[in-house]
């Protein structure tokens, strides 16, 4: 049971396709909407790092981490 | 004859008038449109007000048109989530049409350049390649700096820049075929950004005629490169670049120098800005100087085996102290200061129904300021971003030096990586004092693209290691 929540605004995003590079196993792609597509919204803590530097230098600004 | 009823715009209060628009120093052209005259001097003083006397959502004019100004988080979320079909940029900038050029006429909205510019030229993959040609682009600028001297911020920064955005965006070739010259009369076309525009883009006045000259200098040196490739022939598709592709399509020199100026535009005095401010930060806090200089000697120190990263790949990776520093130097100084659309059809805003026609507004420059957000706002300080603070992450609708939502600058991760290349290479082989009083670096506000206004002196030295 992980503590965090990874939430992915598709509204905002840009189809830069970061996050994907910082956590694959977290964040996947919709080619037809050009949006990161969440693959797993309650990661384990070891993603933790990895999540946080996908949210910190998205470049859109759409991705954040909620504490359960 | 209005109408004043709740909801409509006469709900909205209209910020104070400070110069009277009739008064004798106010040019002919401009008397009798509201506050035009005082956004021409003094912008920034104008959209404070804004703020301070009206709240979230304030109202001033300019000439024909009604401009709603918003700030703070709730009026600026509902301001960069409207759809593209409600607000339109392209229509509330009227100064950019004859800097593009009058024939260029774009069968793309801004918002589809926007993405054909992510998807083409600045795509994550090709980070990496963009990183080396600014890397080079530096070493080849501050190759025959000696061991000391002085520079202008303006000029270097608007020079080099010209160079990385070119080199990047339209190809090598094209780079190699200009000199510091192309980046001086580019920068006389930014004279064309008088708020003047908003009542006549082609009104015969001084900044306009520069402008036209400045861009007939422009095309005249496109149509030069243009002459010597045709001249020369075909050559093998690797060593083509843009330039080759819109010749081989047969458009003139005249619609080239058009799309390039369109494609360099967003790209160049925002990062020459950000770049002469960050080192005017610094030297203003020697602290934080400092600090950041120590980060990058640890960074690239060589390990034991004598291999240091290159710049070219450091900068595209975490440099946590240089990164705050130009954070905040973004939140202070952004070098768009204003963001504005065109109601295309009645938009409803907290309340407020804003009429089809009005040219509503959001302030980079006032919102990254507000102090319930950014504690100390006018304040420096770096430590604002790391953890738990993370006053941008915070504030994602506030810490807006790059716009917001959909719409959020997509070349916002190519500027940082191009700071942080800029930064690693100058500090670390150079130090800088500053030759003038550190309150006399200040913005040229009287252009609706601000920059840094000159004399902006520095010296450096060699540093001994």
């Amino acid at each position: 049971m992980s503590s965090y929540r990874v939430v992915a605004d598709t509204a905002i995003c840009q189809g830069h396709q970061l996050c994907q590079g910082e956590a694959p196993d977290v964040f996947g792609f919709d080619e037809d909407a050009d949006v990161v597509r969440l693959l797993d919204e309650h990661p384990d803590e070891s993603q933790r790092a990895a999540v946080t530097t996908a949210v910190k230098y998205c470049p859109a600004f759409a991705l954040s981490i909620e504490e359960d | 004859m209005t109408t004043i009823s709740p909801g409509s715009m006469t709900a909205i209060p209209e910020v104070s008038t400070v110069l009277d628009d009739q008064s004798p120093e106010v040019p002919a052209i401009i008397k009798g449109t509201g506050h035009l005259p005082e956004m021409r001097v003094d912008p920034i003083r104008l959209f404070h007000r804004v703020r301070e006397e009206c709240g979230d959502i304030g109202r001033f004019r300019l000439a024909d048109k009604q401009v709603v100004l918003v700030t703070g988080a709730d009026a600026n979320e509902a301001f960069f989530r409207a759809p593209e079909h409600v607000l339109d940029q392209a229509a509330a900038y009227p100064f950019m049409t004859p800097i593009f050029g009058k024939g260029v006429v774009f069968d793309a909205s801004p918002e589809e350049r926007q993405q054909m510019l992510k998807n083409q030229a600045l795509r994550g993959d090709m980070m990496r390649g963009h990183a080396q040609t600014i890397e080079a682009e530096i070493r080849r600028m501050v190759a025959d700096w000696g061991d000391e001297g002085e520079i202008d911020l303006l000029d270097f920064f608007a020079e080099l820049t010209i160079y990385t955005t070119s080199s990047c965006l339209i190809g090598k070739p094209f780079r190699d075929q200009l000199d510091g010259s192309f980046a001086e009369i580019y920068h006389r076309l930014e004279h064309g950004t008088d708020a003047i525009a908003y009542v006549d883009p082609y009104a015969d006045i001084e900044n306009f005629r520069v402008r036209d000259e400045a861009r007939e200098q422009l095309v005249a040196k496109v149509q030069a490169i243009l002459d010597a490739r045709i001249a020369r022939g075909e050559v093998p598709r690797e060593e083509r670049d843009l330039l080759d592709v819109l010749i081989a399509v047969g458009m003139d020199a005249d619609y080239i120098t058009g799309i390039f100026i369109s494609m360099m535009f967003a790209g160049h005095h925002t990062s020459s800005g950000t770049a002469s401010w960050a080192m005017i930060e610094l030297l203003r806090h020697p602290g934080v100087m400092a600090d950041v200089v120590d980060e990058l000697d640890e960074l690239y120190a060589p390990d034991a085996d004598g291999t240091a990263p290159e710049v070219s790949f450091q900068a595209l990776r975490s440099i946590p102290v240089l990164e705050s520093a130009l954070k905040e130097t973004l939140r202070l100084h952004p070098p768009l200061v204003i963001l504005m659309r065109l109601v295309q059809e009645d938009f409803d805003l907290l309340g407020h129904t804003i009429p089809a026609g009005t040219v509503l507004a959001a302030s980079p420059r006032v919102s990254n300021r507000i102090e319930d957000d950014f504690p100390k706002a006018d304040e420096f300080d770096p430590g604002r971003y790391v953890d738990p603070r993370q006053e941008d992450l915070q504030n994602r609708w506030t810490w807006i030096p790059f716009g917001a939502g959909k719409h959020r600058c997509v070349g916002n991760a190519f500027a940082m990586m191009q700071m942080k290349a800029i930064f690693s290479v100058i500090l670390r082989d150079f130090e800088f004092e500053a030759v003038q009083p550190l309150d006399s670096y200040q913005d040229d506000v009287t252009k609706m693209v601000i920059q840094l206004a000159q004399p902006a002196k520095v010296r450096y030295r060699r540093r001994q290691r």
